[in-house]
Parts: C-alpha cells; sequence; structure tokens
C-alpha cells in the first residue's frame, strides 16, 4: 500500500480535529445537533481511513477483522436500546473507550525510553483504567444491577487514599523502569480507584458521574495522543475533556450541587440517601375523573414530568393526554427540570421519541414565570424537583436546588406512586396544600385513566 | 512533533472545547455528553497503529482487543446520538411522521 506524504497525512488529521470541533458546536443547538453528530462521524472516518494510508501497518486482515467485530457488537445494540434504557449504553461506550486507551498506552511502554512519554503513558494508563471501571459499576447501578443507593463501608476513604497512594507509587516505578510488571500492577489499581471513586454515589447523581467520567477517557485519549506522537487523538481527547468539564459542571449547578459534593457527600455522611419516613398530616387524594375535569376545563395547562414518568415508561401516555388537551383548545406545556428523567436532558429525549415538538417543551427559566398563568399544574412522578424546601429549609439536602415553581399554579394535581418522599428523602410540603390533589398510582396507568375520562367529557 | 509544539496545541484545544460548549441549554446536555462520548472513540486510531506495528502474537491480541472496544465507542457513539437527536422533531415533522404512523 502506497504511503501518503507526511504533509497530506497532517492535512488530514486537521481537517478530522475541525470536524470533531464544529460537531461539538453543532450538537450545541437543536436545529443543527443532527448534522453536528453526522459531522463528527464523518471526522472519525477520515481519521480511520488516513491511519491506514498515512504508515505501514502489519496485520491488516486482523484489524479490519476486529473493526467488524466491534461495528457488528454495538451498532445494532446502539440501534435498538430502549430510550429509557440509553444512559447506561453511554456509560457502557464511555468504558470501553477507557479501557482501549490504557491498552495502548501498556502496548506502548515497551517503545519508549523517555520519561516524558512514560509520564504520559502512565497517565492514560490510570485514567483510562479508572474510566472502565467507573463506567462498569455505572453501568451496574444504572441497569439496576446493583442497589442504586451509595455503597460506603467503614474505612472506604481509607482504602481509597491507600489506592491513590500505591497508584502514584507504582506510576513513580513504571517512569523510572519501565516494567511492563509495574504497569499491569497499576492497571489494576486503577481499575480498583474507579471502582471506589464510583460506588458511594447515589443513583440521581450518577449522570453526573458518566459525563466525569467521560471528561476522564478524553484526557486518557489526548495523553495517548502525546504517547504514540498522534495530534489527532491529541487535540479529540483535549475536546472532550474541555467540553466534558464544563458539560459535568453545567449538569451539576442544575442540580444545586457540586461536583465535588457529588464524589465525595457520601464520605462526609451528607449523601442523597434520606429517611423514608412518611407523614401523618391528611391529603386530598382524587379520582381520575375528577383530575380529568379539572384538565379538561382549564385554559393553560402545564405538564411536569419526572423520574417516575420515565420509570413508568408514561412518555407516550403523557404525550396523548397533551394531545387530547389540545383538541379541547387548551394551552399545554411541558416544563422539564434539568435533571429529570435519568440523566440531565434525558426527559426532553423521551419526549421528544414520544413526538412531543421540542416547542412544547419549556426549560425551567423560561416556563417558571408561567407557572403564576396556568390553571393546572400536572405533577407526573416528579417530587425533589418541585419541593418548595428547596427554597425554605436551609437544612434539607436539596437546599439550593433550583424547582419547578409549580406552586404558583392555581391548582397543583400530583400522580404519584404513593407518599413516600422523593429521591433526596426529604418530604414535600406542597403535597397538603389546599390546592393540592394526589391521584396514586403507577404514572402510565394514572395517565391512561385521566386520559380516558379527558375523552369522555 | 516536538513536546513544546503538543503543548502548544492542547492548551489552544483546552479553550476551543471550553468554547464550543459554553452556551448549550440543558435540552442537549444528554446527546452533546453522547456525541463527546463518541468522539473520543477516534482512539480507534491510535489502537490501529499499535495493532499494525505488533510481532508479538500477545501483543497482537491486546492490540486488536483494543481495536475492538474502541470500535464500539467510537460506532456505538454516533449511531445512539444519532437516534437520540433523530427524536428532536420541530412541529412540522412531527405532524408529517404522526401522519405516517396512523397510516401504518
Amino acid at each position: 500500500m502506497s504511503i501518503l506524504d507526511p504533509v497530506w497525512t497532517s492535512l488530514l488529521y486537521l481537517v478530522a480535529a475541525v470536524f470533531f470541533i464544529l460537531a461539538l458546536r453543532g450538537l450545541s443547538s437543536p436545529r443543527t445537533a443532527r448534522r453536528g453528530n453526522l459531522i463528527g462521524a464523518l471526522g472519525a472516518l477520515i481519521g480511520v481511513i488516513t491511519v491506514f494510508l498515512s504508515m505501514r501497518l502489519d496485520n491488516i486482515p486482523w484489524i479490519l477483522g476486529s473493526i467488524a467485530v466491534g461495528t457488528v457488537v454495538a451498532a445494532p445494540v446502539a440501534r435498538g436500546v430502549k430510550m429509557t434504557q440509553m444512559p447506561q449504553l453511554v456509560a457502557a461506550f464511555n468504558g470501553v473507550g477507557g479501557g482501549a486507551a490504557a491498552l495502548v498506552a501498556l502496548l506502548e511502554l515497551s517503545h519508549t525510553a523517555d520519561p516524558w512519554v512514560r509520564l504520559a503513558i502512565v497517565f492514560t494508563l490510570l485514567v483510562g483504567a479508572v474510566s472502565f471501571a467507573g463506567s462498569a459499576v455505572t453501568f451496574a447501578k444504572l441497569q439496576e444491577l446493583m442497589t442504586t443507593r451509595p455503597v460506603v463501608f467503614p474505612g472506604l476513604p481509607v482504602v481509597m487514599a491507600a489506592v491513590l497512594l500505591a497508584a502514584v507509587g507504582t506510576a513513580v516505578g513504571v517512569i523510572l523502569t519501565g516494567s511492563a510488571a509495574l504497569a499491569v500492577v497499576l492497571l489494576l489499581l486503577g481499575l480498583a480507584a474507579g471502582v471506589l471513586l464510583v460506588l458511594p454515589v447515589g443513583g440521581a447523581d450518577v449522570p453526573i458521574v458518566i459525563s466525569l467520567l467521560n471528561a476522564f477517557t478524553g484526557l486518557a485519549v489526548a495523553a495517548s495522543g502525546v504517547v504514540l506522537g498522534n495530534v489527532l487523538l491529541v487535540v479529540a481527547g483535549t475536546l472532550v475533556g474541555a467540553s466534558g468539564t464544563i458539560l459535568t459542571r453545567a449538569m451539576a449547578a442544575a442540580m444545586g450541587r457540586s461536583v465535588a459534593g457529588i464524589l465525595f457527600g457520601a464520605f462526609r455522611g451528607g449523601s442523597t440517601a434520606g429517611s423514608t419516613a412518611v407523614s401523618e398530616r391528611p391529603v386530598r387524594s382524587s379520582s381520575a375523573e375528577d383530575v380529568a375535569v379539572l384538565l379538561g376545563y382549564a385554559q393553560r395547562v402545564i405538564i411536569v414530568p419526572g423520574y417516575g414518568l420515565a420509570v413508568a415508561q408514561g412518555q407516550h401516555t403523557a404525550a396523548e393526554l397533551a394531545q387530547a388537551l389540545e383538541a379541547r383548545g387548551i394551552d399545554v406545556d411541558f416544563a422539564i427540570h434539568p435533571v429529570a428523567g435519568r440523566m440531565p436532558g434525558h426527559m426532553n429525549v423521551l419526549l421528544a421519541e414520544a413526538n412531543v415538538p421540542y416547542e412544547s417543551l419549556k426549560e425551567m427559566g423560561e416556563i417558571n414565570p408561567e407557572f403564576k398563568t396556568a390553571d393546572v399544574a400536572l405533577v407526573v412522578g416528579a417530587n425533589d424537583v418541585v419541593n418548595p424546601a428547596a427554597k425554605t429549609s436551609t437544612g434539607s439536602p436539596i437546599y439550593g436546588m433550583p424547582i419547578l415553581e409549580v406552586a404558583d399554579a392555581r391548582q397543583v394535581v400530583f400522580l404519584k406512586r404513593s407518599m413516600r418522599p422523593g429521591f433526596a428523602g426529604i418530604e414535600n410540603d406542597l403535597l397538603y396544600e389546599p390546592q393540592t390533589s394526589l391521584l396514586f398510582g403507577d404514572a402510565k396507568d394514572s395517565l391512561a385513566q385521566v386520559l380516558g375520562a379527558v375523552k369522555a367529557l | 512533533m516536538d513536546g513544546m509544539s503538543l503543548l502548544t496545541i492542547t492548551v489552544l484545544a483546552v479553550f476551543v472545547g471550553f468554547e464550543v460548549v459554553s452556551k448549550v441549554s440543558s435540552t442537549l446536555h444528554t446527546p452533546l455528553m453522547s456525541g463527546a462520548n463518541a468522539i473520543h472513540g477516534i482512539i480507534l486510531v491510535g489502537a490501529i497503529i499499535v495493532a499494525g506495528q505488533a510481532a508479538d502474537p500477545l501483543v497482537l491480541a491486546v492490540a486488536l482487543l483494543a481495536v475492538v472496544l474502541a470500535t464500539a465507542n467510537l460506532v456505538g457513539g454516533f449511531v445512539v446520538t444519532d437516534r437520540m437527536l433523530h427524536m428532536f422533531h420541530a412541529k412540522k415533522e412531527v405532524a408529517r411522521s404522526a401522519a405516517k404512523a396512523d397510516s401504518k
């Protein structure tokens, strides 16, 4: 095979890198997002073709076969996965990417004696391994293969500190000696650190951890680019590391939490795990018909979908209900809290899948002033994101988290499974207010009943 | 490439990375994370280089494992992001796709 001139190689890598930048920019706006993603895929294709043309490579049939295997495994899964299970799939893809970076670094160790390159190698090994193991635990939590509650055991901080110290020591050893055996030890320590990092994180915070690990993998890829002297890997990895960091902070800010608080909150005991005590105060429980009358004769309805809706797979029924109400001339909007669903922005994807046009999906800042003009706020399977305690009670674990101001609406209807508090484990005083009524049951069943009753009006 | 040029490129890429996503709405947090996740699958290029230079069967086996993992990250990442974004319709398209669904 002919070898491409190094200048052309550099130019093609530059084109691929620019495509990645355009991809990220395109992904930042709903109108250009899909095109942005395709541009990114095109950039990746250019990068992969270029590497085959740019240098003499052995084992090409094996490599092509392995690419085919990876594609055959991943593409059908990506195509077939339910949108509610998408967060764990993203975690899985992120993990294997981190694993690949760690393996590349491990194999490059024998090719260099330069201490700076070895430094980049140990960085890639460690961060890639942390990302791989952390993503695996995240996957297990989201897939509910293990508990979604924070897992803490006495001495966890000590164990974590010991693992990190051992990792630093081993890393220094690898840099000084270039020993492959020590590098494997470092890999194992990185895996242990990844597990310990994610175990204490509670279910609702897991998505932010995916984003953080995504940034980690980006950094590992950038470091592997330094190892291989490959500019495309450096640029792409750094882009993902930087944008992933910003994204992680934006997601955490939307929840009113700090990234450090999420990672180390359980260490300090201030974790998201709370009481599940149920209060004895009276609430106004109502029937599906009552709710239908409230909705059917309103002028303006704002639906607040939450985690419970996603779990019950009720998004299609919610969309149908919105259509039925709109057919009656009622103004219907969906108020989307930034962290509704299982990961930030997830609810938007679920509702978009149910054919709700994104013009009807209103962000928190946009919709909050409008609750005052709403006749009914219909809260489906959400609790913490509408809990006024976030504004009023300073001692509350969710204090400071921005919330949807459903209390401003004339009537508030909660579709809830039970009186049990939400994930944060705190009671919602709104449930006991005179303008609030509750319809108990599975979110999808309740919605279907209300939908039937609205149609019968 | 010398260390200083790589450092320059890295620092500039950090700022570009900060800049391009600084104004993203929370609506797109999930697809953006997923798209960025796909982009780091370009580690495939590194895996191909290592596999292409492997002489020892064990090294080749590990490198090919890296190729498989990286391909899964790259291909799966872009496909799942595309599926996610496919669902963000404008109002007109929704009416059309709803009509299509009805006629089925």
